[in-house]
């Protein structure tokens, strides 16, 4: 099976490279980057005499499928490396097929699935049973997250070596932090003999209370219980100097606050071995979105306010903010209708985030196209280890197509998540996935 | 003129007119409350529910009693003796009631935004009878009714709203109508119970009782839930007695014919000494006989035939 892809504008942050160039896959892998390496005249002309005009045909011919790629932006395939897939447990919010499925739609082709399925994936079984479920009814690549500690309950430790041996890229309790602090140093020592990112949900409960949004103007007008940005600062800043002390590495989830921004800004500088990501729905939208008690704002680390927001977009722009990942977090329509104090927290994020990030931070300028698809791929890739995330002859033929100035309108029903729980429905937004292809395989066209 | 809005959610969405129609229809109805025979017939064959959440005297007793004299059908269904106990949601409480045609649903409900959530899913009118700590709109509207009836007017007036601003709804009503009307509001309490931003929503604000009191026309004491002592937010009745108790001793920096009032229930000896609950300048009783009268407004211009639309 050969794949040309061809006229696209070919864009690797990996290797910095940014040009026309087209692209020959072969069995899922990526085997000629050029100009013109699919430069064939027209089947029906190369019908001619010559030699030369024959070399192209037979070359021409030898290709299954040509892509058109002009006027595209042709890029390693997206990797989201913080999404929620329900399952085990919870198949009626997202399964992993349909959760893959929308990976695919989105644009991703390599996605990361958090632990706090039921049972928790804190155990080997589990570990597999995922990525057996993945290779057979996955549309993209899965890797696990494993657990930190047994059952997410911050207790003691899991099996973090047997989660390395079975697959797991990195450990996390996300949802909830490890609130204990010697259990934190002791996870991240622990995580450093596998050199595992130990990714923490950045919350300190006690400050959080019983709070459901950004404690701030908005949550004073509506008389909703708020979560002070304190409380993901001061866990951020802990973390921050337990890394220091251990020289582990550590991953800061969903950063949402302007302090956390400055705190890790200021560890960074000082050599700190942490990395950090940041939702497309906190760069794109504030506290003002909660307004009318919408319960699809209603996330955990809360939309804040807009100062906070733009000290995410100049973190973005310094690169203290080194990802960005949706926290894809589905819930069922009747979860979502709920009293907003009763609602659960999260939102979906696969299907927007492209074109959320191209909206929110290519158009206006904050990143260039190249930096925000390295937020999106050489990034993440780097922080896990993984080998995706660039365009290489030789690497796998995961590669995401796409329109960046097409606009669309978000219609929640045309979702492949079983979830339409998007805070942005009805938003026109630009830039639109065209095909997503993984190891050469098309698994989502337009 | 009359109001253009199906539902009652909050004051914010009142317009000063709106709210003027609103006390002035209450005057009308206040007439009818002192008669011999309190029934109009304004309501006959409408029908009201009052779906009660959380629980409550006076605000259920007073919009049973206004629906009553107004002649409609009342009907009160708490949840605690209700299929919520078996785990029903509000949406499927509300479209089960909804079936059953009522005009009016007085909602009271310890969520925020409840009563909106209620009413973008029903076609009867919605009356927030207190959501969470968001608002609770019938109370501000006895509140200013009673200020006026006193006072003889609203505009220019200084209100002291005095206790645990953060958890109360009373106090963001009363911050959103007394503006609205041309006052001036002080808010004052414990640091820990003055929600952030507070200043930004207009107010002057205050952690001395003896400061916020000084010079006012109105001062709301707000009722402490004394379970707030759990959470951190202030060290024990005693003390916050000390600080923000209303005595007769404090008083002596207020007005002489300074205004005092209170949503209840009080908690006597600890945001309101007894003397002053039941003192000259108390209006504490005026405001639960004047609810009557606003809510016989409410229920009229929403149900009867002062309805637009």
């Amino acid at each position: 099976m050969r794949i040309l892809i061809r006229g696209g504008r070919i864009i690797d942050p990996a290797s910095g490279v940014d040009d026309l160039l087209d692209l020959l896959i072969e069995d899922g892998k990526v085997i000629r980057i050029e100009k013109g390496a699919g430069n064939t005249e027209p089947l029906e002309a190369s019908k001619g005499k010559g030699t030369k005009a024959a070399k192209h045909a037979e070359s021409a011919l030898a290709v299954d499928r040509v892509m058109d790629a002009t006027g595209l932006v042709v890029c390693p395939g997206l990797i989201d490396m913080h999404v929620h897939l329900r399952q085990p447990g919870r198949e009626d919010k997202e399964t992993i097929a349909s959760g893959t499925m929308a990976a695919a739609r989105g644009g991703f082709t390599t996605i990361c699935c958090m632990p706090n399925t039921d049972p928790v994936n804190d155990t080997r079984s589990v570990t597999e049973f995922i990525l057996d479920t993945a290779k057979r009814e996955g549309a993209v690549q899965v890797y696990p997250v494993g657990a930190i500690t047994k059952g997410l309950k911050g207790e003691e430790l899991a099996e973090i070596g047997e989660l390395f041996e079975a697959g797991c890229v990195a450990i996390s309790d996300d949802g909830r932090p490890v609130m204990n602090a010697e259990l934190m140093r002791r996870a991240l020592e622990y995580a450093a003999m596998f050199d595992l990112p130990v990714i923490q949900h950045s919350e300190d409960l006690h400050l959080s209370g019983r709070g459901v949004v950004h404690e701030g103007l908005v949550s004073t007008e509506l008389g909703l219980r708020g979560i002070p940005s304190a409380s993901e600062a001061v866990m951020v800043a802990r973390d921050l100097l337990l890394a220091e002390l251990t020289g582990a590495r550590l991953h800061i989830a969903h950063v949402s606050a302007a302090e956390s921004v400055r705190v890790i800004r200021d560890a960074k500088a000082r050599g700190v071995r942490v990395s950090c990501e940041v939702t497309p729905h906190h760069v794109a939208l504030t506290e003002e979105a909660v307004r009318g008690f919408q319960t699809n704002a209603k996330m955990n680390p809360p939309l804040r306010s807009e100062d906070d927001r733009q000290a995410l977009l100049e973190g973005l722009r310094d690169g203290t903010i080194d990802v960005i990942a949706t926290d894809h977090a589905p819930h069922t329509v009747q979860e979502k209708e709920r009293e907003f104090d009763l609602a659960p927290y999260g939102v979906v994020g696969l299907e927007t985030a492209l074109a959320v990030t191209l909206t929110t931070l290519v158009v206006p300028g904050v990143l260039s196209l190249p930096q925000a698809i390295a937020k999106l791929t050489s990034e993440p890739a780097r922080i896990l280890k993984l080998q995706k995330g660039k365009i290489a002859e030789g690497a796998d033929a995961d590669l995401t197509i796409f329109d960046p100035h097409r606009d669309w309108t978000v219609d929640p029903a045309t979702f492949a998540s079983k979830s339409r729980n998007t805070p942005f429905a009805g938003w026109r937004l630009t830039g639109a996935t065209v095909t997503t292809l993984v190891s050469g395989q098309v698994v989502w066209e337009a | 003129m009359g109001l253009v809005h199906k539902d009652l959610l909050s004051i914010q969405e009142l317009t000063s007119d709106e709210i003027r129609l609103i006390l002035d229809t209450a005057e009308s109805m206040k007439e009818v409350a002192r008669r011999d025979i309190k029934k109009v017939p304004a309501l006959r064959g409408k029908t009201m529910i009052n779906l009660f959440y959380e629980p409550s005297t006076r605000t259920r007793t007073s919009f049973e009693i206004a629906g009553k004299w107004l002649s409609a059908d009342v009907i009160n269904v708490s949840a605690s003796a209700s299929s919520v106990t078996k785990g029903e949601s509000l949406k499927d409480t509300g479209l089960t009631l909804q079936a059953m045609h009522p005009d009016i649903v007085v909602l009271r409900h310890p969520a925020a935004g409840a009563a909106q959530f209620l009413a973008e899913r029903l076609t009867a009118s919605v009356i927030n009878a207190g959501d969470g700590a968001h608002e609770h709109p019938s109370q501000a509207l006895l509140d200013l009714f009673t200020i006026r009836e006193k006072a003889g007017r609203l505009e220019g007036l200084k209100a002291a709203i005095i206790g645990d601003i953060a958890h109360s709804r009373v106090a963001r009503s009363n911050i959103h109508g007394m503006q609205r009307m041309g006052m001036e509001v002080r808010v004052a309490g414990p640091r820990t119970m003055l929600p952030r931003f507070i200043e930004r929503l207009g107010v002057e604000v205050f952690t001395s009782l003896d400061r916020a009191v000084a010079d006012v026309d109105v001062i709301m004491m707000l009722r402490l839930q004394t379970e707030r002592q759990q959470t951190g937010l202030f060290p024990s009745l005693r003390e916050y007695s000390r600080l923000f108790g209303l005595t007769a001793e404090r008083l002596k920096a207020a007005k002489p014919d300074v205004l005092i009032m209170h949503p209840g229930p009080m908690n006597r000896g600890v945001e309101i000494a007894p003397d002053i609950a039941d003192g000259p300048y108390s209006l504490i009783l005026n405001q639960v006989e004047n609810g009557l009268a606003v809510r016989m407004a409410l229920l009229y211009l929403f149900a009867g035939s002062g309805q637009a639309g």
